[in-house]
């Protein structure tokens, strides 16, 4: 599920565009979710934000601790940040002109 | 009010299929007048929203398209279309050039070849895949998208599908498209089975929830031709995230293997659906959890398995480091999902020729809602909508324009004055719950009997006759009543096709308990038509053609 930080959102909609399943919205020029249970996880918005004002959380049935999940997109990489409960921040940087190797 | 279109070719859905089908058709003729309606956004809409980690499907190096065709029929237990299959293999490689030079990272060795993994497989950066097709359609000056946009059903005159109409998600704006030639390729069906997980996760779950099955259900109500339904998918996923686990058995050699620590994949076979029948049958006697293991692997392959999960799966890598449970040092837990209607992966879907002509005049059909050609996967998306698009170049200067059709907007208006007793979820989770309990779902292990699906037949009807009720307050509402409708559609279809095969074909993915051994006597297609709300079953020969 996704988790929006309204103290970070400028309410530029463009998660609005992007998400697959026409699930946020914009309210009061800020980013909200239609019903949280409805989203796949894609991180399509998550991606797009151009404040981090989204992040991707595991949910507690799906073994989740309440770390955030953030992603920052550029042209040639995609570097994630894995930001944990206790404060702890894990970067993983994801090369776009690299191939998978699996 | 509504918005009026005439164009020569109408694509409904902007996946794969969809887009492909657009740029080849442009690139072949670029005055070819196309319009592509979506209900979400091209950019990132239906199953490849979060990108996709490897081209599953391809001709590896001293193999030919006719073995491709020999795989995919013995991983459907006989059940899948040759003609079908080959016509999409030979373009497999063909295809995977083109999307290449769209601008698709494809691993490669020193000497320029694709790098494989297995025969079928090339090593791609895919987290991309939308947005490369994207930005290739939008180049073309001849094509117009539409994003937000859902269309409800075809315009019929007579047999012939001559546009179709729909309406904004978000704007109260009615739409009207004309067109020579439509391409229904819109994606196949989750959500008609109750999911691995309820609640706040309900939507965790393989693939993409807003893929509800419209294309089927707008060809059923149609009287469109409809095949081996049936043969429902079921994913061997991880876990909790519901992320894919052929990444773990092909990148990292990872086998299958239960609480006593046994390799018990040996006794169960090794095509798709004796995969998922493995990890089912070890849990129901008692020798669960499942796992693939993964102990012992090297901190290279570790971190490349990270990474390959942030391009399709993000909520896998998430876990992996915030549980602290990394599958260097922990195995992976698996599972089976819900059962899906996917024509990408299984053969269900319309009934075409190899042009994927369907049963109604000038409708084509490719990618997830084609039927009779499994393993499809992306690449062959593309192959049969380069196909259809070859196929609406030859016969596109003898087809008139036709003359636009009125529809009743009255039908789409009347939800927004309803007043019902349920809410638009309320009937999802009956819908959900009568499949799962009475039309083998999850919770059933894959189990029914014929009494059991006639009972599920009679709940969906009545849950069909409460949904004409719903009330819509928005846009949006409206196209969660749609959705709805749609798998109420396809599940009334499902089960008639579950009734039609008194046999057990793949135990993974459906067990008779009435006919629990296979037939050869079921060597053959379940089709069915539909008219007048009813379902009549036709059985094919494997061998038979379209018309």
């Amino acid at each position: 599920m996704i988790c929006i930080d309204k103290e970070n959102c400028v309410g530029c909609g463009k998660c609005v565009d992007i998400c697959p399943g026409n699930l946020l919205t914009l309210k009061n020029s800020c980013a909200a979710i239609r019903d949280v249970r409805d989203c796949w996880g894609c991180c399509a918005c998550v991606k797009i934000c151009p404040r981090n004002a989204i992040a991707y959380q595991l949910s507690a049935d799906l073994g989740g601790a309440g770390a955030k999940l953030f992603a920052d997109d550029s042209p040639t990489k995609l570097t994630w940040q894995i930001l944990k409960t206790d404060g702890e921040k894990i970067f993983l940087e994801v090369d776009k002109r690299q191939s998978n190797k699996f | 009010m509504t918005e009026k279109y005439s164009v020569d070719v109408l694509i409904i859905g902007g996946g794969a299929a969809g887009l492909f089908a657009a740029i080849r058709l442009s690139e072949f003729n670029p005055e070819t007048k196309i319009i592509v309606v979506e209900k979400a956004d091209v950019r990132r809409s239906g199953c490849l929203a979060s990108g996709v980690n490897a081209l599953n499907a391809y001709i590896g190096k001293g193999h030919t398209p006719e073995d491709y065709v020999e795989y995919a029929v013995n991983d459907a237990h006989s059940i899948a279309r040759r003609d079908l299959l080959l016509t999409m293999a030979q373009r497999l490689n063909h295809v995977t050039k083109i999307i290449e030079r769209l601008g698709l990272v494809i691993e490669k060795d020193s000497e320029g070849n694709y790098v494989e993994r297995g025969w079928r497989n090339v090593k791609i950066n895919g987290e991309s895949i939308k947005l490369i097709l994207a930005a290739a359609v939008k180049k073309f000056p001849n094509v117009e998208i539409l994003n937000h946009v859902n269309v409800a059903d075809f315009l019929l005159d007579g047999d012939k599908v001559v546009g179709a109409y729909g309406f904004g998600v978000r704007e109260k704006i009615f739409y009207n498209f004309a067109a020579k030639v439509t391409l229904i390729a819109t994606g196949g069906a989750s959500g008609i089975y109750l999911p691995n997980h309820s609640g706040g996760s309900r939507h965790q779950i393989w693939y993409s929830p807003f893929n509800t099955g419209a294309g089927y259900a707008m060809g059923i109500r149609a009287g469109a031709e409809m095949t081996t339904f049936e043969m429902r998918f079921v994913a061997l996923r991880c876990k909790d995230t519901i992320a894919p686990t052929g990444t773990l058995a092909q990148g990292v050699g990872a086998a299958q293997i239960n609480s006593r620590g046994e390799f018990y994949q040996k006794n169960y076979g090794n095509t798709t659906s004796e995969r998922v029948f493995a990890v089912t049958s070890e849990k129901f006697f008692g020798r669960a959890p499942c796992y693939l293991k993964t102990i012992g692997i090297s901190a290279e392959q570790e971190k490349f398995l990270l990474d390959a999960y942030l391009n399709m799966s993000p909520a896998q890598t998430l876990r992996w480091i915030e549980t602290n449970q990394p599958p260097s040092k922990f195995n992976v837990e698996i599972c089976g999902t819900e059962p899906y209607i996917i024509g990408g992966h299984t053969a269900a879907g319309y009934w075409v020729d190899k042009n994927r002509q369907t049963t109604l005049k000038n409708l084509f059909a490719a990618g997830d809602v084609a039927g009779g050609c499994p393993q499809k996967y992306v690449t062959g998306a593309f192959a049969e909508a380069e196909i259809v698009a070859e196929s609406i170049l030859e016969t596109l200067a003898e087809i008139k324009m036709p003359a636009p059709i009125d529809f009743n907007t009255g039908e789409l208006k009347k939800f927004f004055a309803n007043d019902s007793a349920f809410t638009i979820d309320e009937l999802e989770i009956a819908m959900q719950t009568t499949m799962d309990e009475y039309a083998g779902g999850l919770t059933q292990n894959y189990r029914f009997n014929e009494s059991q699906l006639n009972l599920a037949a009679k709940n969906i009807e009545r849950i069909e006759k409460l949904s004409e009720n719903l009330h819509a307050a928005d846009m949006y509402d409206l196209l969660k009543i749609f959705e709805l409708r749609e798998r109420l559609t396809v599940a009334k279809v499902l089960i008639e096709h579950l009734k039609a095969r008194r046999e057990t074909r793949w135990a993974g993915f459906a067990q008779n308990l009435d006919y629990p051994n296979r037939d050869d006597k079921f060597n053959l297609l379940v089709n069915s038509v539909t008219t007048g709300g009813k379902t009549k079953i036709i059985f094919r020969s494997l061998n038979d053609d379209l018309h």
